[in-house]
């Protein structure tokens, strides 16, 4: 299922690569030497049971938590310290688990947001209203409006974000981050709380984004959705990495399945 | 800048300092406690810490009269005793009434910080301004008569007809140390004990700490955080009415402004020493106390107050946790 | 849109109205906006010369009282942005007046004797210079402790002002000269100079005339010790631009970062907004207007500034001003700065209990309508949604 067209004529290229990281907090080792690449134009799913460091492996991914040892490199770059939003400069954007949108700023400024973390202009610019800033503004308008459009949120954009339906809030989320134009785009959890129909949806949203160019790192719970729409999967356990592969192989893992206890059906609970 | 100045009498201004250090201390508990259970800078304590002063003026003009005389210690001792229990008593309601009326109905609300800092600073400036309107708001119901030596001099400095006679006891370096020092240095610590105990032992003080931590899990557990907010002021107001009453022991009087020089202060200390850390506020208003005078050594006393603020600043930006770190929420206080 | 509610309070129909009025502007077209917008402005440039019944404070100079609510209401704009609009908790700006203030006076009149409007834009700078710089290190600091800081350095700057002696210790400075005028200069007693004169009118209860007393003629355009009204129109004028350039940068990428790390700081870096950057940009900018305010407050009517002039209390009555009028909304700050300054004006008599009366209000404010009297779109909008849901909840419920 996953031997889609990969949009990207190029041999599979490394995206981000995860080298070898371990990371200690005080006495506790999170993680421990996990090492695994995403490829350019892939879905990745990086799942486990409760405990296994996903969370935290994110966390090192995307630049929150610094590495005690090993590298993280996007695009052959290694992730240093540096602040959260240059990160975002560099290409990576996610959503939260617990959705975190700007409720109070309507759904087109939450995606404009997004777009403004590509913008050229400052205050200066702003206050003398100069070509520049002008044709940013439309340009950013129109890109969100083609983000709304792509996720599929009908609401009206003067709507408040507080007021959109559960499923509308998620998909504004993803709209936000796409915003930020990414090389890599981190879902945490997009499903959490969605009923079958809306999953569906959110596996076809999630093909349709990476079939617009973008690669995909997912983080879920839910099984079936891993397994379906997913072009590998790396499982992690209490911190290490015990497999990676394709969803079959992954499906018939010996290793995975001991550490699910063979719950892979339904897997609704967990969240 | 005379650093000589300092250096040749540095134990002298030291004690000094140390002096009204334990006055800030006693008032810093005040700020610490509430923000420690709050999370709320109770900006209405330094008119907590006023009201107190006021009334162990009036104590005395109660028990003595109008009569300026000059006591010492010793034979002013048991006036100041009733009016040490009295202005603990006035701090105490004082701060009730400030828990029941600006803060209770914004924390049922749960309304941002922001808010409950707007009423707390508008609840400083009615107090105060009560107090310096107290002749009129008592001619309203016509006792401005009765209670004119109560009332008398609104705006002004408010004296104690009691001028308490220091006594020497010995020197360090130029300066003499007299009964008073001793005495607030003492009922200090005394009190910083008690509080200590108070925190450390009891049932009210677990369910301080307990708040403190954690609030849910403390009213999960049974704790009412109501009546543990209410305990919480009405402790602080008890530690402030015993500053109240050292500071008339060592200035004399009083107005109504006094809270506010020595409330930022006290809270300089409270932060200096970590936020929610009772030893902490010891330490710290025992510091500021020593540093500014060492300030106003070097400086000039007119610089005093520069001193204290920059140092406020200075932690605030390299050490913002405070020196023992916050933590009224730990087990140890 | 709001709910019908039974206890519907007064202010809400205020509200409403004042909704009602700015839809049906937001409705016109770019050139009838722009012609509103002046006549607006006009009326108030008019202000002081129609001295219209009931808001006219007459016994106290109406011009003065303008002057000061005019310059309130800059200060509450300028604070807005750091407070309403950052979200950054402020306690010290009056350390950025003084600052404008004093940096007037030191190079209008203590030290050097430059004409007020070349001193002018380099006590602006200053100021902000300042505001970075006091920034720099304590926009990482958390928020509470953030309202501390800056409360020391409003005292900080007091006290120094207070002490040192290049700076006119606590005689303060004077003699800081007036704007430069237009037109001739005054010599008096015989010629009041300026380019024409302008009457006022008086009012017999309901009724206007033109009032003919020389000495109750403004002159354009003169800044004496008489004539408080081109103070008021500097003032004014200052009022109008900053307006104008806050609504341009808070229709932008700016305004969108103020608002996003406003609502979550961490989420806002995640998607790529440089909160630091633009945190201390708002503070700069807040410590700019505080600057320019000061400026035109040390060359106003007395040309003498002192310590005592910048209390502790002033920073607190901008924050109320600010908090008052509905934080993160211009129009408020604006209403919030006029109303902080103008009712003690108004109600002289009761000028003794003023500041009870204010420190009540504030308390009552805060626990009943803390969103201000005009609170911002984003408030207003989220209590609409709010409003929305318990209607629907209602709803249900006699289902």
């Amino acid at each position: 299922m996953s031997e889609q067209t990969k949009t990207i004529a190029a041999p599979a290229d490394k995206l981000l690569e995860v080298d070898d990281v371990t990371i200690k907090f005080g006495g506790l080792t999170a993680l421990d030497s996990v090492t695994f690449d995403i490829k350019r134009g892939e879905i990745l799913g990086l799942i486990g049971p409760n405990g296994a460091g996903k969370t935290t492996c994110f966390n090192v991914m995307t630049g929150v938590y610094q590495a005690t040892s090993g590298q993280v490199r996007l695009d052959g770059k290694p992730l240093a310290k540096m602040k959260r939003h240059e990160i975002t400069r560099l290409g990576m954007a996610r959503t939260f688990q617990n959705i975190r949108l700007f409720k109070s700023m309507t759904v087109l400024e939450n995606v404009m947001v997004g777009a403004d973390a590509n913008s050229k202009v400052g205050f200066l610019n702003a206050l003398f209203r100069t070509p520049l800033h002008r044709r940013t503004e439309s340009a950013a308008k129109a890109r969100a409006r083609e983000l709304l459009d792509l996720v599929g949120i009908k609401a009206d954009d003067s709507e408040l974000a507080a007021n959109l339906s559960y499923g509308d809030q998620r998909r504004l989320e993803i709209a936000r981050a796409m915003a930020t134009e990414p090389k890599l785009l981190c879902l945490d959890e997009p499903a959490a709380g969605f009923n079958p129909a809306e999953k569906q949806r959110l596996m076809e949203l999630i093909r349709k984004v990476r079939d617009a160019g973008y690669t995909v790192l997912l983080i879920e719970h839910d099984m079936r959705l891993v397994m379906g729409v997913t072009d590998r999967i790396v499982v992690l356990e209490f911190g290490r990495k015990i497999a990676e592969g394709t969803p079959a192989e992954i499906r018939d893992n010996p290793a995975v399945i001991a550490a699910y206890l063979g719950v892979e059906e339904d897997d609704d609970a967990a969240s | 800048m005379h650093f000589d100045v300092l250096f040749h009498d540095f134990a002298a201004y030291t004690a000094g300092g140390l002096v009204y250090g334990a006055i800030y201390a006693l008032i810093a508990l005040g700020y610490t406690m509430v923000y420690g259970v709050l999370q709320l800078i109770n900006f209405a304590h330094s008119e907590v810490f006023m009201y107190g002063t006021f009334a162990v003026a009036w104590v005395f003009v109660a028990l003595h009269g109008t009569d300026q005389v000059s006591w010492s210690l010793g034979k002013a001792a048991p006036m100041l005793l009733v009016a040490v229990i009295v202005a603990m008593l006035v701090s105490a309601g004082i701060a009730l009434l400030l828990e029941r009326v600006a803060y209770r109905p914004l924390m049922k609300k749960g309304a941002p910080k922001l808010i409950a800092l707007i009423s707390a600073i508008g609840a400083s400036f009615a107090l105060s301004e009560a107090m310096g309107l107290r002749d009129r708001i008592t001619g309203w119901f016509g006792l401005d008569g009765k209670l004119s030596n109560y009332v008398g001099g609104a705006r002004n400095v408010y004296s104690n007809p009691v001028t308490i006679k220091p006594h020497n006891l010995f020197s360090i370096g130029s300066y003499n140390v007299t009964d008073i020092d001793v005495v607030i240095i003492v009922a200090a610590l005394l009190m910083m004990l008690a509080l200590d105990i108070f925190v450390g032992k009891t049932k009210f003080g677990r369910g301080i700490r307990a708040v403190a931590q954690d609030p849910e899990s403390a009213s999960l557990m049974g704790v009412n955080s109501t009546r543990v907010i209410q305990v919480t002021f009405l402790v602080g107001g008890l530690m402030a009415g015993v500053a109240a009453t050292l500071y008339m022991l060592k200035i004399g009087s009083t107005r109504q402004q006094a809270g506010f020089i020595f409330g930022v202060k006290a809270f300089t200390a409270a932060v200096m020493g970590g936020i929610g850390n009772l030893r902490g506020a010891l330490i710290g208003g025992l510091i500021l106390g020593v540093v500014e005078n060492w300030g106003s050594a070097v400086f000039g006393s007119e610089w005093k107050d520069v001193v204290s603020f920059v140092l406020l600043v200075l932690i605030l930006l390299v050490r913002p946790s405070g020196i023992l770190g916050e933590a009224l929420g730990k087990a140890r206080a | 849109m709001n709910a019908k509610n039974p206890s519907a309070q007064p202010l809400r129909r205020l509200g409403d109205w004042w909704e009602g009025v700015v839809l049906g502007y937001s409705k016109r077209s770019r050139p009838a906006k722009i012609g509103i917008g002046a006549l607006f402005a006009l009326f108030f440039y008019a202000l002081p010369l129609l001295r219209p019944p009931i808001i006219t404070t007459n016994d106290i100079d109406f011009g003065g009282v303008l002057f000061s609510s005019a310059a309130f209401a800059l200060v509450a704009l300028g604070l807005n942005i750091v407070i309403g609009y950052a979200g950054l908790l402020d306690l010290g700006y009056v350390g950025f007046y003084a600052t404008g203030a004093y940096t007037t006076g030191v190079l209008t009149s203590q030290h050097w004797h430059w004409p007020f409007f070349l001193a002018l834009p380099v006590a602006i700078a200053v100021t902000m210079v300042t505001g970075v710089i006091l920034g720099a290190p304590t926009l990482r600091v958390r928020g509470d402790y953030l309202a501390i800081v800056t409360l020391g350095f409003g005292e900080i700057i007091r006290l120094v002002v207070t002490n040192v002696g290049w700076l006119g210790a606590s005689a303060g400075i004077k003699d800081i000269p007036h704007p430069n005028n237009i037109g001739p200069a005054p010599e008096p007693p015989f010629h009041p100079g300026g380019l024409f004169a302008i009457p006022r009118l008086q009012w017999d209860g309901f009724i206007p005339s033109i009032d003919h007393t020389p000495v109750h003629q403004t002159h354009f355009l003169v800044f004496g010790a008489l004539d408080a009204i081109p103070y008021y129109w500097l003032v004014l004028t200052a009022l109008v631009a900053v307006f104008l350039g806050d609504r341009l940068i808070k229709a932008s990428r700016v305004g969108r970062a103020w608002e996003a790390t406003r609502e979550d700081e961490d989420a806002a870096e995640l998607m790529g907004v440089p909160t630091f950057r633009y945190k201390l940009l708002a503070f700069a900018l807040g410590a700019a207007i505080g600057g320019l305010s000061g400026s035109l407050y040390a060359s106003s009517q007395g040309g003498y500034i002192n310590p005592q002039s910048f209390p502790l209390l002033l920073s607190m009555l901008f924050v109320a001003a600010v908090i008052v009028g509905g934080s993160g909304n211009r129009w408020g700050a604006i209403a919030g700065g006029v109303l902080v300054a103008y009712l003690p004006e108004r109600f002289r008599g009761f000028s003794d209990y003023r500041l009870l009366a204010f420190g009540i209000a504030l308390m009552v404010l805060a626990i009943w309508r803390p969103q201000g009297l005009f609170p911002s779109t984003r408030a207003r909008r989220a209590k609409a949604a709010e409003a929305e849901i318990d209607e629907l909840e209602e709803g249900a419920a006699h289902v």
